[in-house]
């Protein structure tokens, strides 16, 4: 579903992604951890067609960016810490705009469903900017499920949510994954990644560093497994470094 | 085609509905367009013949100091929450985008216009409500917010965007407060239409042209 070959990213002289290959089959949950600074958001961004790559390939449901940036857009649905919705317009409203920014045939079910799905149907007259920050993420997921995309990227989308805004994310995510979408997250948060995802990869200096099935690895030693892979990241470059000096 | 106009018409509808809920940008507009002819009206009150022979200077100068507040918190609206970022993810062409905010920063323009306009007539006892004249301030208008969108759209995406917006636009839309101000001056004066028409001419052009450099390189502005 998504295929990346030697992806390069720099800004100005400093190169954030360097050679990144990366590869999600159908129905795949992917996470991908890292530092900060390892380049998960600025990987994030590509794949999103927010930003574009100084070289190599990226290919989306078969389509190439950036050249088939707006088919591959059609295919995704985007979350990150920000929720991308408008204050000053209601829960409804918001949906109702990005169902026509998406030329959504019958936007009103459509919004409806959404709504239930990630439990606002009773806030739906509310203006969002009087929604908590959970709040907020859970219809910034419905606005990201909206046109019902096969691949979903999600930045963080735990960023500063209390303990039960986190679970009830959690469950949402659970239900966006389980209709067989193709899911990649980035996240700190390495006991909800083992919790939702079914592959674990390891961004550092640049490129995937180490990546692991659910099924090979036990949820307590996950931890292990991402400290070792930036250890061992870190023990490549310096050798690397010694090989060049 | 259709989703292009969809889409295009969706974000006018979008930044009207939340204008008037939040009434942010065109109050702040309003009142700065208003506190500008107030202090020109003070600065001029001694020197009747001055207050006419400036009238096109001080509205094209109000307009364009309100236009930039209106440019820039109509973009930085759709910063703050990333809001920018969802509009990028739609499967639109991206020009789209473009001309729904360049329509609705128009809206905006037109209607303090229309607040400034009697206004003015009022306090300077000038009619300003002549066809002409208001021709020059619709085609002024549009080349002014055909660039303002741009740049906005490019000033957005910087820490210092408020003071970057008028640095970048101010010395753009020279030739069209150059123009704009003499075909004003025209209208109002009465001179003959072959003085009046290298002006509009002039504002015609640069609105064109404008109009069809945002349409090609807004895609490169926004994008990273």
């Amino acid at each position: 579903m998504i295929a990346v070959r030697k992806l390069v990213k720099r800004f100005g002289l400093k190169a954030v992604l360097r050679g990144l290959d990366f590869e999600v089959a159908p129905g795949e949950f992917v996470a991908l951890l890292g530092p900060n600074g390892a380049g998960k958001t600025t990987f994030l961004r590509i794949l999103a067609s927010l930003t574009r790559p100084t070289l190599g390939e990226v290919r989306i449901g078969g389509y190439r960016l950036p050249h088939q940036a707006a088919a591959v857009r059609r295919l995704l649905g985007v979350v990150s810490h920000q929720p991308l919705l408008y204050g000053d317009l209601t829960a409804e409203e918001n949906l109702v705009f990005f169902a026509r920014m998406y030329d959504l045939p019958e936007p009103h079910r459509r919004i409806a469903e959404v709504l239930d799905l990630v439990g606002l149907a009773s806030r739906r007259r509310d203006l969002v900017r009087t929604f908590s920050r959970g709040m907020q993420q859970r219809l910034a997921i419905g606005r990201a499920v909206l046109h019902d995309p096969s691949v979903m990227l999600f930045d963080e989308p735990h960023t500063g949510l209390d303990q039960d805004a986190c679970t009830m994310l959690d469950t949402v995510l659970r239900d966006v994954a389980a209709r067989g979408r193709t899911v990649v997250m980035t996240s700190h948060d390495l006991a909800r990644a083992g919790d939702l995802a079914t592959r674990f990869d390891v961004l550092s200096g640049g490129v995937v560093c180490a990546s692991v099935q659910r099924s090979q690895v036990q949820p307590d030693d996950l931890l292990a497994f991402y400290r070792r892979a930036l250890e061992d990241a870190r023990l490549s470059k310096t050798a690397s470094q010694g090989a060049v000096v | 085609m259709r989703a292009f106009w969809r889409a295009l018409w969706a974000i006018v509808w979008k930044d009207l509905a939340a204008e008037v809920r939040s009434r942010e940008l065109l109050s702040s507009m309003l009142v700065f367009a208003l506190l500008v002819i107030l202090v020109f009206d003070f600065a001029l009150v001694l020197d009747v013949k001055a207050r006419h022979s400036v009238t096109a200077g001080v509205l094209w100068v109000t307009f364009a100091f309100a236009g930039t507040l209106g440019l820039n918190r109509s973009m930085a609206q759709e910063k703050d929450r990333g809001c920018m970022d969802g509009l990028l993810l739609a499967p639109v062409d991206r020009s789209a985008i473009y001309f729904g905010k360049a329509i609705g920063n128009l809206f905006f323009m037109f209607i303090v216009e229309a607040v400034v306009l009697p206004v003015y007539s009022l306090l300077y006892n000038t009619n300003l409500f002549k066809p002409g004249l208001l021709l020059v301030v619709l085609l002024g208008s549009v080349g002014y917010v055909a660039v303002g969108t741009l740049l906005s759209a490019m000033a957005v995406q910087t820490r210092t965007r408020d003071v970057l917006l008028p640095i970048l636009l101010f010395p753009l839309v020279i030739p069209v407060l150059i123009a704009a101000v003499n075909a004003s001056t025209a209208f109002l004066q009465g001179w003959e239409l072959a003085e009046i028409s290298p002006w509009i001419n002039l504002l015609l052009g640069y609105d064109v042209i404008f109009i069809a450099g945002a349409f090609m390189v807004f895609d490169y502005i926004v994008e990273e």
